[in-house]
């Protein structure tokens, strides 16, 4: 790769061609502002505040869009420059609520810090602020719009890393607001509840349903059996909120947290993981063997589900009817366990602590969720929200000591935990199918590389001893398309689909990225956060779902058996086409 | 069959709306009535750019020059002129002049324009391909196809140094040379016929009066770049230019002038049309091809160019109407006879669309290098009505006020860029003294504000604060620490913004305070509007002197705000005026003043 020169603050910098001015600086450990900036995202160039001067020209350069060229000297901060930038923020400081304590990014808000760092005092120009209705059309996500900057990026990431343009710019000039086509709600917009706008938000514009109050009203109710479950990718990435490095497993110590906080029982989303890879499994290893509608496509992703059933309903007899850990785990508590311990499932408050906004929608999508004869899940919690109220309790979260779940609905196998990631629910069901395919004890590597990585659409052949299965594993949204469009190709000739087995996980890395985790992920943090679900997996040690000593249990005592007329009622449920607009 | 005589009728758009369209048909009626319909031959041509004395209408080869010509006047035309051979004097431009032949070369409009780019407009029928290559249309292409490699042509672009007239002044040769150094595959050229700025309209009579030309360029920069495909980008508000060009491609197509094998070469090359909804950030190269692509109009970051990575990923160039309306020219008679045009840095010529308080206002081009005071004084016919000269804005809203001591600078795109202006794509508009500079600062930034994409913060926002400052000056409200923000933003726009529209949207804004800050002083020390614009400004007062108390302003008042016996001075309760001036208007003893 060719290297270009140039002077950064007169220090010398040598970096690829093609690099931006802001990485440029980055490599020199010069830190330029940025607003409208995101990794995850092409620069959309909007908000001008990280413009950066070269030696001989008035205009100001964006540095995030713009390429090193042999020879610049630039200068990223003087007081012209800064100068500049200062009366650019105060420009959209008057375009803001600055209603900072009641805001649901306070302490965490991109313009906040950055006003800070500017020491912004007062703002020399008139706020004007539209008034604007807020959007909680949804039980995921909120559309503030007075708060919003126009940085551009909840579009950007809708349409181009989701596909599913729910969110675009409507209006012109000063008019410009970020919200749904023809200003219908986003209820009534493609919206699929993923909640990666507002884990892109720089502000507090879009931001996750806040439940917590519900929560806390559960458990003061002496009449309610709180019980709760964390989902996997959760145990990675809580930690953040307290200051811990992305990927700490802090498992154990949630368990604590939750307890101090009342619930009377504290479950895991594993067990339900290994729960679901047992019907799943067997769904596949049925239609494989016995010649069933393939590929069998995953569904335990509530926002894909959502995509598929507007916009590629084509492909719901692909879908495996088994629910998702979330909902399984729900049903399995207000009926297996309420009978054996006793409690009147009526009285059980099932709290569900997710990595993602669109498990709040989840709960009530249909009848199916109801199995159990009451709402299976109560309430769902992201995992920013699970932090506010660890933190709300002083609860000195980091040094709590590790417990254990609860039986009967708490152990769990390392395969489990890999739900978590892009590629676990498929590594999960290869390690359990080539088992129950081969009847042999193990596969010949527990761990499946293929299909692991941040790579958007990974393929594989899968040799179980002479029987080849050929899967395609696929994370965030837009990288999906291209997969059915192959099946799509296939199916059009006339000949076997090129895929027996599809995964597909709606946020970039899987859940670990989920649109309900710790705020300000990027790639980097994304692989921290996967490499501790590794381990977790590692460190098990059972680390295939059909050994889990509970799941077991819980077919001898009461499911019966994977696909039994007991588990297709409590663990599976159908999906309909919808209309991508619903106004 | 040769015609003996021609009448030449405008069909710009300003005088086909004043009628022109009937006076065209009357004329063919009485032409038709007097048996010499097949001797003298009726052309609605393109614009004549005299609009301010529409419709006008040309005799050749006489050379005859008629100006604000009725329907009514048809018949004494043909009676008079044709068959009598004697002028209609009444309708001649300068009735002093000589009365039998007042031909265009004396008429002061015209006598220091030099018609380049207008070279065909209102001499030909834009309809007829036969007439555009009567006046050695598509003899450049055949040229450029036959004659020259691509890189020749690019060569030659570069020796006219023609540079971009969409207001930047971007050497055209070489952009087309970036495009072209781009590996082969598939190319586009784009013409932007997105004309925007208010009171502008060189491109859309280009496009009316001589379209061919336009067909033309287009193929011949789809040769030199390797592009095969061409798009108008043209506003859906001008539909006479969209039926015009539509025509003029299905006539090209017909003679074999588009499509594939162009005069039986090895190019081929097609021409669409794409309609834009009048945003006017779409005339910014980036924002007009999303356009295209049918995104939003909203800019992206350049790098990466037009010409490596532009409509839908591919190799771009784009150019306006009045850049490619040089080049059939250049091709023909050659870069060397084009760069002896205008100024050293400059070269050619320009069009502009002459408005405001001008006698002659219209469409005129100069070679680059004439003075404001030639275009304003000499061509223009000086200020209306006597008044004293004030200002000039040149490049629209996003241009800035040119002082009167600056009316001797030779026009070219560095000299207007040094006064605090820009060339931009051509509008010109003259204030006199009755303008307000706050009030006009005003005006353009309320354009602005409503045709910012609202992509970007500066221009989003700094926009509308520079507006509501303005309003607030006008309001007889702002204070000295008003002028001080507006400077700052000012600044941040035009460093901060992302695209052409926003880096020189506070233009009007910088160059007002620069040339006529005593202006906004007088707004907000003394609460004085000397140019009696700014309404919250003025003060009615009646002269009890010279009141008869007619009572005639109490009862215009519509907001009973005067109030006095009948035969008594009258009083106006200034609480009250809203400032509508009626009482001012009917007055029949100047007993109202205003101030």
């Amino acid at each position: 790769m060719s290297m270009v020169q140039l002077k950064i603050n007169d220090i010398s910098v040598e970096v690829p061609a093609g690099t931006t001015i802001l990485n440029a600086a980055k490599s020199v450990q010069i830190k330029i502002p940025t607003l409208c900036y995101h990794p995850d995202l092409r620069p959309w160039a909007a908000c001008g505040i990280c413009v950066v001067r070269n030696e001989g020209s008035l205009k100001l350069l964006r540095a995030c869009c713009t390429t090193v060229a042999p020879g610049m000297k630039i200068k990223t901060h003087d007081a012209d420059i800064v100068r500049v930038r200062r009366t650019v923020l105060e420009l959209i400081l008057s375009n803001h609520p600055n209603d900072c304590l009641q805001c649901p990014r306070s302490g965490n808000c991109e313009l906040q810090s950055l006003a800070a760092d500017f020491g912004i005092r007062e703002i020399p120009f008139e706020t004007d602020v539209p008034s604007i209705p807020i959007d909680d059309s949804t039980q995921s996500i909120v559309l503030n719009q007075e708060k919003c900057i126009k940085c551009g990026r909840c579009a950007i990431v809708c349409q181009e890393m989701q596909n599913v343009w729910a969110l675009e710019f409507i209006g012109r000039g000063e008019n410009t607001r970020m919200a749904p086509a023809a200003d219908v709600s986003l209820n009534e917009s493609p919206c699929i509840k993923c909640g990666q706008c507002s884990a892109h938000c720089p502000v507090g514009a879009i931001y996750e349903h806040d439940h917590t109050r519900q929560v806390w009203d559960a458990l003061c109710d002496k009449d309610k059996f709180c019980v709760v479950q964390i989902a996997p990718a959760v145990r990675v990435a809580i930690g953040e909120a307290f200051d811990q490095e992305p990927g700490t497993i802090m498992t154990g110590q949630t368990y604590s947290a939750l307890r101090r906080i009342g619930f009377n029982a504290v479950f895991d989303t594993n067990f339900s993981a290994d729960l679901t890879i047992m019907e799943e499994g067997s769904e596949f290893i049925e239609r494989f063997t016995k010649g069933g509608t393939l590929p069998l496509i995953t569904s335990c992703c509530p926002s894909w589900t959502d995509w598929m059933e507007k916009y590629a309903n084509d492909f719901i007899d692909n879908f495996s009817s088994a629910k998702s850990p979330q909902q399984m785990l729900g049903v399995m508590a207000k009926t297996y366990y309420a009978e054996k311990m006793g409690i009147d499932p009526a009285k059980i408050y099932m709290v569900s602590i997710m990595p993602c906004t669109a498990k709040k929608y989840e709960i009530t999508r249909s009848g199916n969720m109801f199995a159990s004869g009451y709402q299976d899940i109560d309430v769902v919690l992201t995992t920013r929200e699970a932090a506010r109220m660890i933190k709300s309790t002083g609860i000195d979260f980091v040094n709590l000591p590790e417990e254990e779940p609860n039986s009967i609905l708490g152990e769990y196998s390392g395969a489990g935990t890999l739900f978590g990631v892009t590629g676990g629910v498929m590594e999960a069901a290869l390690r359990t199918a080539y088992c129950l395919i081969t009847a042999e004890a193990q596969p010949p590597s527990i761990n499946f590389d293929v299909v692991r990585g941040m790579e958007g659409v990974k393929e594989a052949e899968i040799d179980i001893k002479g029987t080849k299965v050929r899967i395609a594993v696929a994370h965030q949204m837009g990288n999906v398309e291209q997969v059915l469009n192959a099946i799509r190709e296939d199916r059009k000739n006339g000949v076997k689909p090129r895929y027996d087995f599809i995964e597909v996980m709606a946020c970039r890395g899987g859940c670990i990225g989920g649109g309900g985790q710790p705020l300000g992920a990027t790639d980097e943090i994304r692989k921290k956060r996967i490499a501790g679900l590794y381990r977790d997996d590692e460190k098990s040690t059972i680390r295939m779902s059909h050994l889990n000593p509970q799941i077991q249990k819980a077919y001898d005592e009461y499911l019966d058996k994977p696909l039994s007329e007991k588990a297709h009622k409590l663990l599976h449920n159908n999906y309909h086409a919808k209309k991508v607009y619903s106004k | 069959m040769a015609y003996k005589q021609y009448i030449l009728v405008c069909g710009g758009t300003a005088c086909e709306s004043n009628k022109g369209i009937e006076l065209i048909e009357t004329l063919k009626k009485e032409l038709e009535d007097n048996g010499l319909i097949r001797d003298v031959q009726v052309v609605r041509t393109g614009c004549l750019g005299f609009c301010e004395k529409g419709p006008i209408v040309k005799i050749l080869p006489e050379d005859t020059f008629y100006v604000e010509v009725r329907p009514e006047d048809a018949a004494e035309i043909v009676q008079e002129h044709i068959i009598k051979g004697r002028a209609v004097e009444r309708l001649l431009y300068n009735k002093e002049q000589s009365k039998t032949n007042v031909g265009i070369k004396e008429i002061d409009f015209y006598q220091k324009q030099f018609r380049v780019v207008l070279r065909n407009c209102g001499v030909i029928d834009p309809d007829k391909i036969d007439e555009y290559i009567a006046r050695d249309g598509y003899k450049g292409l055949e040229k450029v196809l036959f004659e020259m490699k691509p890189e020749d042509v690019i060569e030659e672009m570069n020796i006219s140094g023609l540079r971009g007239r969409g207001g930047a002044g971007f050497p055209t040769g070489r952009k087309w040379s970036f495009a072209a150094m781009q590996p082969k595959g598939q190319k586009y050229m784009v013409c932007n016929a997105d004309e925007g700025d208010p009171g502008a309209y060189m491109d859309r009579s280009t496009l009316e009066g001589d379209p061919h030309s336009i067909l033309e360029a287009m193929t011949i920069a789809g040769y030199a770049i390797g592009a095969d495909k061409g798009f108008v980008y043209i506003r859906a508000e001008y539909p006479l230019a969209i039926k015009r060009l539509e025509n003029a491609i299905r006539q090209a197509t017909d003679y074999g002038l588009l499509g594939d094998n162009i005069l039986g070469s090895d190019f081929s090359f097609t021409i669409e049309l794409r309609f834009g909804a009048g945003a006017f950030v779409c005339g910014e190269e980036t924002a007009l091809l999303a356009s295209i692509e049918g995104k939003r109009g909203m800019p992206t970051p350049r790098p990466p160019f037009p010409a490596v990575k532009g409509l839908w990923g591919c190799p771009t160039v784009i150019n306006n109407v009045e850049t490619l309306a040089n080049i059939p020219i250049i091709m023909l008679k050659g870069a060397n006879w084009f760069n002896k045009i205008g100024t050293e840095t400059t070269k050619g010529t320009k069009v502009f669309a002459l408005t405001g308080k001008i006698n002659n206002s219209g469409l005129i081009e100069v070679p680059m290098g004439t003075t404001l005071r030639e275009i304003i004084f000499d061509i223009g016919g000086g200020i209306k009505d006597g008044k004293e000269f004030k200002a000039a804005q040149t490049g629209g809203p996003s241009g800035g006020m040119i002082p009167p001591q600056f009316l001797d600078t030779p026009i070219d795109y560095e000299s207007l860029t040094r006064i605090g202006s820009i060339m931009g794509s051509g509008g010109l508009i003259v204030m006199d003294e009755d303008d307000c500079i706050p009030d006009i600062a005003k005006f353009y930034l309320q354009f602005i504000v409503e045709e910012s994409c609202g992509k970007c913060a500066p221009c989003r926002i700094g926009g509308r604060k520079l507006l509501n400052y303005l309003i607030k000056i006008c309001d007889g409200k702002g204070t000295a620490e008003d002028i001080q923000n507006m400077r700052d933003i000012s600044e941040a726009m035009s460093r901060a913004s992302l695209c052409g529209l926003g880096q020189t949207a506070s233009n009007p804004v910088i160059s007002s305070l620069r040339y006529f800050m005593d202006e906004y002083i007088e707004h907000i020390d003394d609460k004085k509007c000397r140019a009696g614009k700014c309404k919250k400004l003025l003060r009615y007062t009646i002269d009890e002197t010279k009141c008869v108390g007619c009572t005639a302003c109490a009862r215009v008042c519509p907001v009973d705000a005067i109030s006095g016996e009948r035969k008594q001075a009258h009083v106006i309760d200034a609480d009250k005026c809203i400032k509508c001036g009626q009482c001012f208007d009917v007055c029949k003893f100047q007993a109202v003043s205003r101030s």
